[in-house]
């Protein structure tokens, strides 16, 4: 079998994309995916778990009449691709036929290769020994500047994966990706007060990451707020202002808003924007935007999982909606045109509209002066995961949180969770700072778990319900 | 090692043999495991997505010459993904901690328990089609409300794995098992949008409970329309028995042998027999309940799989172990391992009950309680809003606010409490308990719980 994902494997990809179209199927798509993975896990001053998996597979999508049949498979050989073909054709009621009948597939274009000057990279990545090393210097640092540690974790993950798409429409892509994250996190303990805090800190393509690794400024952060979190007493439940922190405070933007501008839900749906285009729905200080190429972040893409090149797209200028995210799937079935946001955690899950770099733009203000503008609220220095359901309900838990009164930061605050309804949070995010920053993430959705940057400047939203006790 | 057929058990570890012995390796086991699935999506009665997926995985791990272990996992069942598998294991267990070697588990060739799951036959796509079709036709012709059910799926899948070792262990299981899920989305006009759901499962696609699966879901989203937000305050809270399970299942590392090692559950060492929860409360760990349609008759290590007590009269009675944590605690392992360097444990099928001869004093009946109380049909964001180091959470929630026969919906709201608290503050067990995809538990009574609302 091949060994790796070249134009070597043409005639056999252009078989079967024949083979499919001679079937009736209006697109066949192939999607081929070779992984190597390692994850390694420090705790206290040793490294306590080595991880390494690798992984081959293949997706075929075939679609007749805007329904699609999926067929994944771990069996790359001739035969193994040819009876998932047979497999996926057959769910849309479709059979193989004599190739010369009916030729409608023109064949696949040039080889796009976005991998080509990145085949160096997984024998760039660091050596075990150096990476163990990073993880014990970081675990160091936490016990060196943290106080009633009672648990110390590092870990580092390091996801390579080589990918080529081939379509009826003639795509044919190739691309390398390499996606490494680190984190400390940390337990403290002091009699019955508890508090467990973590970083994670991810990027994309770049080999040497895990050397430029400031382990003593991630411990420093994450001791300084599990020290203050420790004492913390729990957040007084209610309506009230809201300042979100930069960074990984864009959450808010992704859960809330983010996953209702994905086509996906337009095809279900369960998004009160559907119909939304050149309306308003988010207050003016409000444009937002989803990106596949600022350079390391972790939802950077060369190409997204149907071969298309990422792009800038503006999904809100000035609180008005511009566009929603779509993939092929979406373009087929909602109209809109594909923006390079065909994204899936492998070859086991079928591309869907997903977000890459997902951000709200940088304001006028000064994080100050949010802060200065509210008598009595929260700070959310910084939050946890959140999720959104299927009336566009959102949540998401705040880690780190400040009372602010009188304009002023007070004492911290925990076990505060942020729920609300999209259309009536948007609209309330009336202040942007200039602060704008990116974190890594992970996003879990209908085509899995893909590497996701959230971010934004320092926002402040005018009234959000607050749970708490 | 693996074909049309599944995986083959002899050939695979002839194989590893044969290159562990060419490696110097005198000790190695190995994980596998295989499955065939296919699932129908279907929207306003046209087939949306129609899935199938052949996988395939192995886990290979060896003790190198200083006893320490590394491993590997791969897709590739193939002679050269086995080789680069074992390879790669021998090559990690260089960085394989000397304070946690993992040993194979002496009880990986004790006999099985017996577990009465037969292999159901499959239907295949176009049949599952046709059942989607009619159960969705079905749940939107039952109110007008309901215009669409954004989340369905129906899935069924044949899986085979096994475990085996250089000391001769083989283990091997085969099972069949199918899923219905709906979710209907319902809306009154100049009101916000309503959900509701329900989940079947069963061995096979043509067990599953169709009509009670559209009922269910029928009635969840229709007595959701009714709503309104809630007032900020302490609430007496009755939880549904999927409810209280999953609530239970995010502090489970209360009762997991490795968290307690490793400094990350809020047991300690030396909290069995203490006091967990109030009196009448009794958890067991039952992977081998009739009702657990995934039961397995062995863990990632071989052991055999057991009804295990972790609380009986609201005291501790066990952990859930691997080899590792039970060489520690000087006590046998419980069948509940993963497989790896580090072994993770995790639980299995909760049974919650009243402990026999023990009451509560208390007569709540959900149905007929005449104060007032809220309802907890289902939490959310369970990864979020749990800290399961520290006891808390803070859960956004479906549910009803009760007041007698007045049935409310809460809109957008959260319920926030500390385990430990819930778990000695229980009031009442109802006598009813429910089978539910997730375990075996009744309503469950607590009072003075947090909720917080919009209104």
């Amino acid at each position: 079998m091949k060994d790796r994902f070249s134009d070597q494997w043409r005639d056999l990809l252009e078989s079967l994309i024949l083979r499919g179209t001679c079937a009736g199927a209006d697109l066949v798509e192939v999607f081929l995916e070779r992984t190597d993975h390692i994850g390694l896990l420090a705790e206290q001053d040793t490294i306590t778990s080595v991880s390494p998996s690798f992984s081959k597979g293949a997706g075929l999508r075939v679609f007749r009449d805007g329904r699609d049949g999926f067929v994944s498979t771990n069996d790359l050989s001739d035969s193994g691709l040819l009876r998932a073909l047979d497999q996926a054709l057959a769910m849309l009621g479709l059979e193989s036929q004599a190739l010369a009948e009916k030729q409608r597939f023109q064949g696949l274009g040039l080889l796009k290769d976005h991998g080509l000057q990145k085949d160096n990279w997984l024998s760039r990545c660091p050596e075990l020994d150096f990476v163990s090393q990073r993880l014990l210097e970081g675990t160091e640092d936490l016990n060196r500047l943290g106080r009633h540690l009672q648990v110390r974790r590092g870990s580092y993950s390091r996801d390579w994966q080589e990918v080529l798409v081939a379509a009826s429409d003639g795509t044919f892509a190739r691309d390398v990706r390499l996606h490494q994250s680190t984190g400390l996190s940390v337990l403290a303990a002091d009699g019955e007060h508890r508090s467990s805090v973590g970083r994670r800190y991810g990027s994309t393509d770049q080999p040497d990451d895990l050397a430029r690794w400031n382990t003593e400024a991630s411990a420093a952060e994450v001791c300084e707020s599990a020290g203050t979190m420790m004492r913390a007493k729990y957040v007084d439940a209610g309506q009230m202002p809201a300042v979100l922190a930069n960074r990984f405070g864009g959450v808010i933007f992704h859960e809330a808003c983010g996953h209702l501008l994905e086509t996906t839900q337009i095809e279900r749906g369960t998004t009160p924007f559907a119909d939304q285009v050149g309306s308003l729905i988010a207050h003016p200080a409000v444009t937002a935007i989803d990106e596949g190429f600022s350079g390391g972040a972790f939802g950077s893409l060369s190409m997204d999982d149907e071969g298309m090149e990422p792009e800038r797209t503006i999904l809100i200028k000035d609180g008005i909606l511009q566009r929603f995210l779509s993939d092929r799937a979406g373009e087929l079935r909602t109209g809109h045109k594909r923006t390079g946001s065909g994204r899936r955690q492998s070859h086991a899950y079928a591309a869907a509209s997903r977000m890459r770099n997902t951000f709200i733009d940088a304001g006028p203000h000064k994080p100050e002066e949010l802060i200065a503008s509210v008598d009595h609220g929260l700070y959310c220095k910084s939050m946890g995961g959140g999720s959104v359901g299927p009336t566009g309900q959102f949540n998401f838990s705040v880690e780190e949180g400040y009372l602010i009164k009188d304009g002023q930061l007070g004492q911290p605050v925990k076990g505060a969770t942020l729920i609300g309804d999209a259309k009536e949070v948007m609209p309330r995010i009336s202040m942007c700072a200039d602060d704008l920053e990116l974190a890594a993430g992970f996003c879990g959705s209908v085509s899995g778990s893909i590497f996701v940057t959230v971010g934004q400047p320092h926002i402040k939203v005018d009234s959000i319900t607050v749970g708490g006790r | 090692m693996a074909d049309a057929k599944g995986l083959n058990a002899t050939v695979l570890r002839d194989r590893l043999q044969h290159l562990a012995k060419r490696e110097g390796v005198q000790q190695w086991d190995l994980g596998a495991a295989c499955s065939d699935d296919c699932s129908v999506q279907v929207d306003r009665g046209e087939a949306k997505q129609l899935k199938a997926a052949q996988r395939s995985s192995i886990t290979v791990r060896v003790w190198n010459s200083d006893g320490l272990v590394g491993i590997t996992s791969t897709t590739d069942l193939s002679e050269g993904g086995l080789e680069q598998a074992l390879m790669g294991a021998h090559a990690a267990s260089r960085y394989g901690n000397p304070d946690d070697v993992p040993h194979f588990s002496p009880m990986a060739t004790a006999p099985l328990p017996s577990i009465d799951r037969p292999l159901k036959p499959r239907q295949g796509i176009l049949p599952l089609l046709d059942t989607l079709r009619d159960a969705e036709a079905d749940l939107l012709g039952r109110h007008d409300a309901i215009q669409t059910v954004p989340y369905n799926g129906l899935a069924e899948s044949l899986s085979q794995s096994l475990y085996l070792n250089s000391d001769g262990a083989l283990r091997e299981m085969e099972r069949t098992q199918a899923s219905l899920y709906l979710c209907a989305r319902a809306e009154e006009t100049g009101r916000k949008p309503r959900t509701g759901g329900a989940v079947r499962v069963a061995l096979g696609s043509s067990d599953l409970d169709v009509e009670g699966c559209v009922n269910e879901a029928t009635d969840r989203t229709i007595s959701h329309l009714n709503y309104r937000p809630i007032d900020t305050g302490s609430y007496r809270v009755c939880f549904t028995p999927e409810a209280f399970l999953s609530l239970l299942g995010a502090f489970s590392s209360m009762f997991n042998a490795r968290a307690v090692i490793d400094g990350l559950s809020l047991s300690q060492r030396d909290s069995i027999g203490t006091k967990l929860a109030v009196p009448f409360l009794s958890l067991h760990d039952d992977g081998l309940h009739s009702g657990h349609i995934s039961a397995a008759p062995f863990d990632g290590e071989g052991t055999p799989t057991q009804n295990l007590c972790l609380i009986h009269g609201g005291e501790l009675q066990n952990f859930l172990h691997s080899e590792a944590t039970a060489r520690a605690f000087s006590v046998k392992p419980t069948g509940h391992a993963g497989l790896g360097a580090k072994v993770s444990v995790g639980p299995d099928w909760f049974v919650i009950s009243s402990t026999e001869g023990r009451e509560s004093g208390a007569s709540l009946d959900h149905r007929t309680e005449d104060d007032p109380f809220v309802l907890i049909e289902d939490l959310s964001a369970l990864h979020a809003g749990v800290k399961a180091t520290q006891g808390s959470f803070s859960l956004p929630f479906d549910g009803w606010l009760i007041r007698g026969r007045e049935r409310v919906s809460v809109e957008a709201a959260t319920v926030a409490g500390d385990i430990q608290t819930v778990l000695n503050t229980i009031l009442h067990l109802e006598p009813e308990q429910h089978l539910t995809h997730r375990g075996v538990c009744p309503h469950v009574w607590v009072d003075h719980l947090s909720i917080t609302g919009e209104a």
